[in-house]
């Protein structure tokens, strides 16, 4: 097992520098360059803006910027930001925990919202409630997130003025203090919800139908046979057979809340690592922008190594090697 | 003949008390839905109506070709399919309709040793978890280690070895499934165990090894078996009393031997012809039978064998004959020998 994660590790190592030299071209093939917005308007000096850009190094070879921004990658040295003015990592660990709180919320909000609904949509097909649940899904699958956020803002924000519509604490609470993390729990619950939502829906419908395809099976029929009650044959016999293919979700859902909260985040004004990314994008501030693409594709292959190993947990039937 | 039957009647009475398990004109029917509306256009008459009786300690044989039923019988009468009509009586308590906690109290007495040992056993299971569970779901041990020396001892017994306790089951060939499946059946200690083609799906060679296990078990545990399977050879190897179903019905319910050289429906007298014969100096005749088997879910008017039948009257597609005592311990449904 150990060995097994190792060799997927060091395997990481050439996808990564492969993702690089693209992530590179990508940010090289941008129109404009970072000092669109840094040179002094009124100094058209060609002198000036020359000597700007031969200080920034874009005057280097390509190969030759590659390979110094790798090198200085690797160390830890992601650059500094143009727009912000300092360091490109200073910048993403201030950001960083806001994304990952949002992000375990919508996770959880997601499993157990998930799970509750396909556990029951799956043990009592075509009732009512069943249908109930399916209209909820196909909804939240239609409804793309920045409408539903839009919605979400304008009704419980505009409207019932239960929610903060912006930022992820309220202004001058203590850092600690209980008051602190309830207004952080209040301004992350609705953009968390909008962000699982088509993930809890997708959720709920493959769960629902794989419970049903399973109890159909025949070990279902032995475990009735032998006596085991209904609720535990649902609870563990077949649930532990769902949960199987829904693990696969779990790689894709890692890389999903980075990108879904680019959106999220926009909408609600949640100052995490999408709305720098996209100020980023906006402010041609290269070196954020190019860091956070390495890390979230870092994210999608550990996202994969992780959901690997679960199906190694839950499915007695597979070895990792 | 009113007072053969009136004989027959105080004979059964008298009997009454050795039955474990008494069928009488069991019926399962699947509805067939159709139309916009999922409305019920028709049914598929899995089990139309059989009865039989099973004494203690025998091992009743069901052959029929595939389709006839037999499967969903087994089922029903384990009360793992719902009856349509009928009566099943088992020990003498009425369990037809029991449902909830009663019927899982019931369960317990009476075990089914499945058709697919690839398909019954839980992938996510320990094998010693799958033999544990049934002890486990009726308390009837409380202490752990006692409980894993006595599963322990379970899979030995069916030859198993100790530490498949700790494997799953897609570490076993599929004979060994079959002998996980049988030790999950023999945990709770039970009465009635109904073997649904136990080894059909086994390779030959391995098919008699988990027979003789069968046959060994249930002189050790007191078992009465309803053996179902289409292997007339296998059926003939296990089993004191036989009943042959077609279309969903019993035609002939007889003793082995009795069965097996005197054969008096039609159908079973084809059935038994087919058996191969291994010695090729004896020649045979073989009945073929024309046709197909009707659907069940519109099956032909009188005697359902009719539009197969070599020997078929014209009153055979209008008078349904019921199973009737032709001669002592042999019953035969065909209107030929009324």
């Amino acid at each position: 097992m150990i060995k097994y994660i190792l060799r997927r590790l060091l395997g990481m190592i050439p996808m990564l520098l492969l993702i690089s030299i693209v992530v590179f071209s990508l940010a090289l093939a941008m129109p404009g360059d970072p000092f669109g917005g840094e040179i002094d308007p009124t100094n058209t000096d060609p002198e000036y803006i020359e000597r700007m850009r031969e200080e920034a190094g874009l005057n280097d070879p390509i190969p030759e910027q590659y390979v110094r921004w790798i090198t200085n990658f690797v160390q830890g040295d992601f650059g500094k930001s143009v727009k912000y003015r300092y360091d490109v990592k200073d910048l993403i660990l201030d950001r960083l925990p806001n994304t990952v709180f949002l992000g375990i919320m919508s996770l959880i909000i997601t499993y157990i919202v998930a799970f509750s609904m396909g556990m029951y949509a799956g043990r009592k097909p075509y009732t009512k409630m069943d249908h109930l649940i399916g209209g909820f899904n196909y909804f939240g699958l239609a409804v793309p997130s920045y409408i539903a956020g839009i919605v979400a803002i304008y009704f419980f924000s505009f409207k019932l003025g239960w929610i903060p519509y912006t930022g992820s604490v309220g202004v001058g609470l203590e850092p600690g203090t209980l008051e602190y993390w309830i207004s952080r729990f209040h301004h992350v619950l609705v953009p968390a919800i909008i962000l699982g939502l088509m993930s809890t829906a997708s959720y709920t419908q493959f769960l629902r139908n794989d419970i049903i395809e399973n109890s159909r099976k025949d070990f279902v029929r032995t475990a009735r046979a032998k006596g085991t009650s209904e609720s535990k044959i649902y609870n563990s016999h077949i649930l532990r057979n769902s949960i199987i293919p829904l693990v696969t979700f779990l790689g894709f859902d890692l890389v999903n809340l980075i990108s879904g909260a680019v959106i999220t985040e926009a909408i609600f004004n949640y100052p995490g690592l999408g709305t720098l990314l996209l100020d980023s994008v906006q402010s041609r501030d290269y070196a954020v922008v190019m860091t956070i693409v390495m890390f979230s594709s870092l994210l999608v292959l550990v996202g994969n190594l992780l959901a690997d190993i679960l199906y190694g947990i839950v499915d007695p039937r597979i070895r990792l090697e | 003949m009113a007072t053969t039957e009136e004989l027959n009647k105080q004979t059964q009475s008298n009997e009454e008390t050795e039955y474990l398990l008494e069928v009488n004109n069991l019926k399962t029917y699947y509805p067939i839905k159709g139309g916009f509306f999922k409305k019920t256009v028709g049914h598929v008459k899995a089990v139309d109506g059989i009865s039989l009786k099973i004494k203690k300690g025998e091992t009743f044989g069901l052959v029929g070709e595939s389709g006839c039923g037999k499967s969903t019988a087994g089922r029903t009468i384990l009360r793992l399919n719902k009856p349509t009509e009928g009566q099943i009586l088992f020990d003498g308590k009425d369990i037809t309709n029991v449902s909830g906690s009663n019927l899982r109290k019931a369960r317990q007495d009476f075990q089914m040793v499945f058709q697919d040992p690839y398909a019954s056993l839980n992938p996510m299971q320990m094998v010693g978890d799958i033999v544990s569970e049934p002890i486990l779901n009726y308390n009837k041990r409380k202490n752990k280690k006692e409980l894993k020396k006595e599963v322990m001892e379970l899979l030995n017994r069916v030859g198993l070895p100790e530490d498949a306790y700790y494997k799953y089951a897609h570490e076993f060939s599929g004979g060994q499934r079959q002998r996980i499946g049988i030790a999950r059946s023999l945990a709770l200690n039970p009465k009635l165990v109904i073997a649904d083609e136990p080894v059909s799906a086994l390779d030959v060679s391995v098919q008699s090894q988990v027979l003789n296990l069968l046959k060994d078990l249930q002189d050790e545990f007191d078992l009465t078996y309803l053996f179902i399977a289409h292997d007339l050879s296998v059926v003939k190897h296990m089993s004191d009393r036989i009943g042959v179903m077609y279309l969903g019905g019993l035609v002939e319910v007889a003793d082995k031997d009795s069965l097996y050289d005197e054969p008096l429906h039609p159908y079973t007298k084809a059935l038994i012809s087919a058996i191969p014969e291994p010695n090729p100096q004896l020649k045979k005749e073989r009945i073929v039978l024309e046709g197909d088997v009707p659907s069940p879910s519109n099956p032909p008017t009188g005697c359902p064998f009719h539009t197969r039948c070599p020997l078929a009257k014209p009153e055979c597609a209008e008078i349904k004959p019921t199973l009737k005592e032709v001669k002592p311990g042999h019953q035969v449904a065909c209107i030929l020998y009324d």
